[in-house]
């Protein structure tokens, strides 16, 4: 009895807390994001019934079947309800992961679009630095023993190359909205991810490995960027931002970095 | 021969040395191993609640920290690098020295032999070699924390480059040491176990013991020894590699131009992804490792106390072979967002989903298993009902975490957190208690108290929703996990009330399991004597004394003429029947 209340209490306590969203996504910033939410809300679903109903059942079996001095049934199973939770219970998983494919193929599958901004990324223990091409729109040549963080040279860029010196580096990510993101993602020491809530994307990045990440942000602001692979003592402090900027104010600002 | 073989008795040996400390009685060895992952889940329990209090409280001056880590918590303010090193032991310990240990060394050893009808293991001197290696496994893992640097604070998956790195960070060092070599011995050990596991099975079950007549306990045991002596063997060849990368100069997972404090590594070619493969290849099989005996003793249990046959025996029995299986094809999902091919992804994604069939298999089949019973509210039975409820809901954030589109967000967020304790800790754990308060008797021929059992059950039961569904809902609002505070973000600062209240509903949980301690050890000396059979149970060790003679069966061997479920049979007067019946 009380085993079956126990259960049943949960189920309902289950469903009402996360009904009010107490915790929970913040908004989307981007188309992929509003895909996201509707792959989310779909597995959400199937996922809430499920473990609904079995509790439900659970707490029924439990308070029905309490032994009273009455005998048990005697049997051994039943192949037809067998099949059925085997069969549905297939359709239902396989079903799910097909209709997401979609959107994960979006984001790493999809050609990168014409005219994207590409934006190299590099983490190192415990600062995010990003670099863009600037005016000859071509990156320049770096060399890893360059690399000097206190300097004010995180890549390692090569002055000797003309096409280095125009290369625009910062530490924060500004992109502009509305427009398609490319990014290249690299790491200097370990494994570090760059995570960003409102773009519903996560990626680490792996030392030895160039990894292309796409995306397209349209609404303004402010998005903090977290680092979300364990990297050492610093982990929890590996934070930049994205700077997600009307694609006029951004044309200005990266004109104002090539300088005259 | 119509009458049973008599075989010659066998004697404990006399010594105390013998036979409770370097023993090769299945028996002593199974409590052994008992005792230490009681041991250990008492040390990882302590260390989350260490983390829990930093979490809620980061700048608190703790004494007793400071007591224990001088440097890590100078003037009592735990640092970052301790809190990870926590975090890395108490991951490791409790997957490897609990959820392996208890359910399959503790308690396979005890009762494999006897609900075969043998009379010890295969290999009782490899059995006791097995322990003593875990055993000191244990002592290398705790030592890290007291040599130069502290523990590792790479986390239990100890990922390349941090961990081939000594100069990537405090623990880093000799601490990283220790952490490859203990897991290097618990493999060897776990090696020498699943030998000597799958030739018992195969070789020692007495007459009439068919393999569908075995119990699902030993389905269990003997699918996990399986699975134990193909994954640990591909970890331990990892370890190796790690090692040398960090003392030989190799470059197996190391990749080149490396810069770590401002420095250049001269180590070239390695890929960081190499690991990875390998540690999932062993890592995603280890979680059935730590499910599967308890699935086997919740299908058990749950028939003993509905006295009700196991509803589909044989699609029980398939659903753990499917499990396993398809456990083995299955690691890369945990790579979705490490730069491995987004095709592979796709790929390792229908085949996870298709683990959740076996799954729900076997959740329905327990149901059915109570479905038309007479169930005797027991404790064992509650913490076996209770298994399935937490089974289902640890299980269920699967059919999210599978999906390589929604792992995009939930990667490496509280809501996997959330869902590896749901399923893989606090599930196992449910059934390791069904275990306990099921087998107690056998064990020490003393039963444990009722009402404190029940007690146990239900406020833990409480406690672990309280703790593990919030949870879910912090990773949902994109907490990252292996943070040891999370001051330095604004939306982790509007996450502290729900951390705040993980963190008590854990004290409340740990709190409760003094409940269980007190039972055990009181139990143990002054619990009601038991009977042979107290459960009115059907399977070979409770035809014998409780205790159990050294030799098991008092010189005879049993002979099995019945299948393990056979409750409420029509037309007969008790609503059971041994297995030794005619």
């Amino acid at each position: 009895m009380a085993f079956a209340a126990l259960v049943w209490v949960v189920a309902a306590a289950v469903s009402v807390f996360f009904a009010a969203r107490m915790w929970w996504f913040p908004e989307a910033i981007s188309a992929h994001g509003a895909d996201y939410d509707r792959q989310f809300a779909a597995t959400w679903w199937v996922a809430g019934v499920i473990f609904v109903l079995a509790q439900l059942l659970l707490g029924w079996v439990m308070l029905r079947y309490r032994g009273m001095g009455r005998r048990a049934v005697y049997s051994h199973g039943n192949n037809a309800l067998e099949m059925t939770w085997t069969l549905g219970g297939a359709v239902l998983f396989l079903g799910l992961v097909l209709i997401g494919t979609r959107i994960w193929a979006g984001v790493h599958l999809a050609a990168p679009r014409a005219g994207a901004l590409e934006v190299e990324v590099s983490a190192k223990q415990f600062a995010w630095s990003y670099r863009y091409k600037g005016p000859d729109n071509r990156f320049g040549r770096t060399r890893p023993e360059l690399a000097n963080d206190s300097a004010g040279n995180p890549f390692g860029l090569d002055e000797s190359d003309e096409a280095a010196r125009d290369d625009v580096v910062t530490a924060m990510l500004r992109v502009p909205a509305g427009r398609p993101v490319v990014l290249m993602l690299t790491a200097k020491d370990v494994i570090h991810n760059f995570f960003v809530r409102e773009l519903r994307i996560k990626q680490d990045t792996v030392p030895g490995m160039r990894i292309p990440l796409s995306f397209q942000a349209e609404k303004p602001g402010r998005y903090e960027v977290a680092c979300s692979e364990l990297c050492g003592l610093g982990h929890h402090q590996m934070r930049s931002t994205l700077l997600v900027m009307p694609a006029e104010e951004f044309d200005a600002w990266m004109r104002e970095q090539a300088g005259p | 021969m119509s009458e049973p073989a008599a075989v010659p008795v066998h004697h404990a040996p006399r010594g105390f040395v013998r036979r409770y400390i370097f023993s090769t009685d299945h028996k002593v060895i199974g409590l052994q191993y008992f005792f230490l992952a009681l041991f250990s889940v008492l040390v990882g329990m302590l260390l989350s609640l260490a983390m829990r209090y930093h979490l809620t409280n980061p700048d608190a001056k703790v004494r007793l920290f400071e007591m224990l880590w001088p440097d890590g918590a100078a003037g009592g303010l735990m640092t970052p690098e301790l809190y990870l090193s926590l975090m890395t032991i108490h991951g490791t310990i409790m997957v490897f020295f609990v959820l392996t240990t208890a359910p399959q060394s503790g308690f396979g050893n005890y009762f494999l032999p006897l609900q075969i009808g043998a009379e010890d293991m295969a290999f009782p001197v490899l059995n006791m070699l097995s322990f003593w290696t875990t055993f000191l496994a244990l002592v290398v893992l705790l030592a890290a924390f007291f040599v130069e640097g502290g523990a590792p604070l790479g986390g239990w998956t100890a990922y390349p480059p941090l961990s081939a790195i000594p100069a990537a960070g405090p623990g880093q060092g000799m601490g990283m040491t220790l952490w490859i070599a203990s897991v290097g011995l618990f493999c060897v050990a776990s090696l020498m176990g699943a030998i000597n596991f799958i030739t018992t099975i195969i070789d020692l079950r007495c007459t009439g013991m068919t393999l569908a007549r075995m119990p699902l306990t030993v389905w269990g045991w003997f699918v996990t020894a399986i699975i134990s002596l193909l994954a640990f063997g591909v970890l331990l060849a990892a370890a190796v590699l790690l090692l040398l990368d960090r003392g030989a100069g190799t470059s197996f997972y190391v990749p080149g131009g490396l810069i770590v404090n401002d420095r250049l590594l001269d180590h070239k070619g390695g890929s960081p992804l190499l690991w990875q493969h390998l540690f999932w290849f062993f890592g995603h099989p280890e979680v059935y490792i730590a499910i599967l005996p308890g699935m086997g003793l919740v299908s058990q249990v749950l028939s003993v106390f509905a006295r009700k046959p196991v509803f589909g025996y044989k699609a029980m029995v398939t659903a753990m072979l499917a499990i396993a299986v398809l456990g083995f094809v299955v690691w890369g999902h945990h790579m979705f967002v490490s730069g491995m091919s987004p095709y592979s992804a796709i790929a390792f994604s229908v085949l996870t989903m298709t683990i959740g069939v076996p799954s729900a298999i076997k959740t329905f089949n327990w149901i059915g298993t109570l479905w038309g019973g007479s169930i005797r509210f027991e404790t064992p039975l509650l913490f076996a009902a209770g298994f399935v409820s937490l089974f289902v809901a640890g299980g269920i954030s699967g059919i999210f975490l599978g999906q390589p589109t929604l792992d995009l967000y939930l990667h490496d967020t509280y809501f996997v957190v959330a869902h590896f304790h749901m399923i893989m800790g606090v599930a196992a754990i449910f059934g390791i208690f069904a275990a306990t308060y099921y087998w107690f008797p056998k064990m020490f021929g003393r039963s444990m108290h009722s009402a404190l059992g029940k007690a146990h059950f239900y406020l833990t039961f409480i406690g672990v929703y309280l703790i593990f569904v919030p949870m879910h809902s912090v990773g949902l609002a994109g907490n990252p996990r292996r943070y040891p505070d999370f001051k330095e973000f604004e939306f982790l600062a509007e996450l502290g009330g729900a951390h705040t209240f993980i963190s008590l509903a854990a004290y409340f949980t740990a709190a409760v399991q003094l409940l269980f301690l007190a039972n055990l050890f009181w139990s143990m000396w002054k619990g009601r004597p038991a009977a042979a059979n107290p459960w009115e149970a059907t399977t070979l060790e409770w035809t014998v004394a409780s205790p159990p003679p050294h030799d098991n069966f008092g010189g005879v061997t049993p002979q099995v003429h019945q299948g393990a479920y056979e409750y409420s049979v029509p037309g007969r007067s008790r609503d059971y029947v041994m297995q030794s019946e005619p």
